[in-house]
């Protein structure tokens, strides 16, 4: 074995990356447009004093998770400890890096995925990426993410968005082709062009598939956004990170009660719409 | 003038690699053999024939032998392996997709055998949907909907979803689809499969209604040989993808192709499907306007009959006389024969079919049955004819009408 010298793929990568660098104005368009982004979620959710940001959450939940009480009340209880623990500030810029990663996922996963859906060759190539990409443990992510884009929220983004997109993309793929031949002939038949099959038909039918694609892509971005707190993400998960450095046991409880209180409210929304939209 | 649509040597095989396939069909190796030796489905198989304007053609043969494949081929949602469809003499291959979406907007229509209807729009929506895609505006399919909807029986369901309502319910969603399109074609796929037989019967008037006042062109595709009989004009029966046989209702029960052909028909009821016209014979007559009553005897013995039709001078039927009464005249010494006759005699129409016909026959077992048209008398029905047609032997049957 000492004969053959070790393979440098590490030199390698690290010399693909230094390469990568010389388009810095592409990462730097990126990363303002990113910042972009999550500034405007943040001023927009940052805009409304905490109760009233609640009392909007709470009605969200109540009018699209299908208007079930029970579902209001628990978002009302657990906004309302997540701001008497002190974390609401947190939660706002956890929020609004998980929205910004998930909008950013949809619009590119969506329309990636109806191209999969429509030509077989897309799909051989795109999948295989794709479970490439779900295979990697999370964190590796952040590594090429801070290389391009430093530290902060947008190198955040961009490992989220890049882990929490192969679910939109796949489910989108799946619905489409999943829609019945017939509903297709049908839709031929009277002479659709292939936009209106699409909008028509095609989207519509697979409205309720795309939507659980979308709830767990929010649930990965979350998760991301927490793992992201390394790299300078801040937010609740800068809080576990402190506390699990500080070995301060209580803090870090409350910090996790908060972010799992985010996760729920966010799953049994996206949920519930997707449920509405299969029934 | 150009058939409607024209088929020559239309074949569609399913797989991978059709070539191999198709040589092998055109050596004439059977469907199975070819599926045994390539993994090909034949589905349709060399398929040649025309449909006329204003015509209801219908294809028949049992399930997999390919009817709603060709079907398919001809607005060619499904792609020929070889041959061609001709729709109002235009090649369907050669036209591009413009073109191609063009005749379907306007020209041929279908209504599939499963429904194909679209679960997440309300039924009016549904039938929207043909003229939506042509930009039509709102109000307007709106209305064209609404009025196919009343047409197929289902006011008052707009609102429902796909989902709400019964298989046959659904079934004619599909067909009002279709029917608000107003297309020159309509392509029905088992249209009527779902139905219960009594709105089965009404949808069927209501087609044979359709086609008489708009002169539509319907390829009409179904397993019910009843219904096939009922509506054809002209019957294609399928066997393996290929054609056996195409002829009219009457063709295809006396002169089977083959045993397949007998077989489908062994069972059927012919008196649903013969008509006056096909057993009618020509009536002797007297004319009261100037014949008497030793006429009439003489002509009655002439021919061997008991009673005979009284008409005037231009042969309106005006009743009948049997010979017994005539001769009860003659001994009276008068002479106006109108004074013997019976007025009330019991009349069909050339139309008639022979099983709404059965009760006038077996009532009255030795006076035959006037046909008449515009009160004159065409022609009659006598018994012996009707049990030759409906026993199925070999008959000439000659219409001896006008
Ligand atoms: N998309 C397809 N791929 C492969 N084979 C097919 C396909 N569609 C139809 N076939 C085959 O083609 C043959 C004809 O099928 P088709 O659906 O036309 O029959 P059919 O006469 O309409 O039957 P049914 O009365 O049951 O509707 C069958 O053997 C079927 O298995
Ligand atoms: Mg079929």
């Amino acid at each position: 074995m000492e004969l053959l010298p070790r393979i440098p793929l590490a030199e390698w990568i690290d010399a693909f990356v230094d390469w990568l660098k010389n388009a810095e104005f592409f990462f730097d368009g990126l990363t303002s447009f990113i910042k972009f982004f999550i500034d405007g979620i943040e001023t927009i959710l940052g805009a409304f004093p905490a109760w009233a940001l609640i009392l909007v959450i709470v009605a969200i939940a109540f009018w699209f998770g299908g208007r079930k009480i029970g579902l209001a009340v628990f978002v009302l209880l657990g906004l309302l400890l997540i701001d008497n623990l002190g974390y609401w500030n947190d939660m706002i810029i956890t929020l609004s890096i998980v929205l910004s990663a998930s909008i950013i996922s949809i619009i590119i996963g969506i329309p990636l995925g109806i191209w999969m859906a429509k030509s077989t060759i897309v799909e051989s190539i795109v999948k295989p990426i794709l479970d490439f990409m779900q295979t990697m443990p999370a964190f590796v992510y952040l590594i090429p993410a801070v290389a391009f884009f430093g530290i902060g929220e947008e190198p955040g983004v961009i490992a989220s968005v890049i882990f929490a997109m192969p679910p939109t993309i796949r489910f989108t793929n799946l619905g489409i082709r999943q829609v019945p031949t017939e509903m297709i002939e049908a839709a031929e038949s009277f002479g659709s062009t292939g936009t209106q099959k699409l909008f028509k038909v095609q989207l519509p039918t697979a409205k309720a598939t795309i939507m659980a694609g979308v709830n767990q892509t929010i649930m990965l971005a979350l998760s991301m956004v927490v793992i992201a707190s390394m790299i300078g993400a801040s937010g609740l998960g800068t809080a576990v990170y402190y506390a699990v450095g500080r070995n301060d046991a209580g803090g870090g409880f409350e910090a996790g009660l908060a972010i799992v209180i985010l996760a729920i409210i966010l799953d049994r929304i996206t949920q519930s719409v997707s449920k509405k939209e299969r029934s | 003038m150009v058939a409607k649509i024209k088929v020559e040597g239309l074949t569609k095989i399913f797989g991978k690699k059709p070539k191999k396939a198709l040589e092998l069909l055109q050596q004439n190796k059977t469907k199975e053999e070819i599926l045994k030796e390539t993994g090909h489905t034949v589905g349709v198989n060399q398929a040649s024939f025309e449909v006329e304007e204003g015509e209801i053609f219908v294809i028949m043969g049992l399930s997999g032998s390919g009817k709603s494949t060709l079907v398919r081929l001809l607005n060619r949602l499904i792609d020929p392996t070889s041959g061609s469809v001709w729709v109002d003499g235009e090649d369907l291959a050669t036209m591009n997709n413009e073109q191609l979406r063009q005749t379907r907007r306007k020209k041929v229509s279908m209504v599939f055998q499963n429904f194909g209807l679209f679960p997440f729009r309300t039924i009016l929506n549904n039938v929207e949907y043909g003229l939506e895609v042509q930009g039509m505006k709102k109000e307007e399919r709106e209305q064209k909907a609404r009025k196919a909807l009343e047409l197929v029986g289902l006011k008052g369901y707009e609102q429902m979803y796909p989902n709400e309502l019964s298989g046959g319910m659904q079934q004619r969603v599909g067909l009002a689809r279709a029917l608000a399109n107003d297309p020159d074609i309509l392509l029905m796929d088992e249209a009527f499969s779902a139905l219960d037989p009594l709105i089965r019967k009404d949808m069927q008037d209501e087609l044979i209604d359709i086609q008489n006042k708009m002169q539509k062109t319907i390829v009409f595709i179904t397993h019910d040989l009843d219904e096939a009989l009922r509506l054809g004009d002209r019957i294609l029966i399928m066997k393996d993808g290929s054609i056996v046989q195409i002829g009219t209702p009457e063709e295809i029960l006396m002169s089977p192709e083959n045993e397949y052909v007998e077989r489908f028909v062994e069972d059927v009821d012919r008196s649903k499907v013969f008509t006056v016209e096909q057993v009618m014979i020509r009536a002797e007559t007297v004319n009261a306007d100037k014949e008497g009553p030793r006429v009439a005897l003489q002509r009655m013995k002439e021919a061997k009959i008991s009673s005979i039709y009284v008409t005037d001078r231009h042969r309106k039927l005006l009743g009948i006389v049997h010979a017994e009464d005539v001769s009860q005249l003659i001994k009276e010494g008068k002479d106006d024969l109108k004074e013997a006759m019976e007025t009330e005699v019991p009349t069909v129409t050339k139309e008639t079919v022979l099983r709404d016909m059965m009760d006038l026959l077996t009532e009255r077992t030795n006076v035959p049955v006037a046909v008449v048209e515009d009160e004159k008398l065409k022609g009659i029905v006598v018994r012996g004819t009707v049990v030759a047609a409906l026993s199925g032997s070999e008959v000439k049957l000659n219409g001896t009408s006008s």
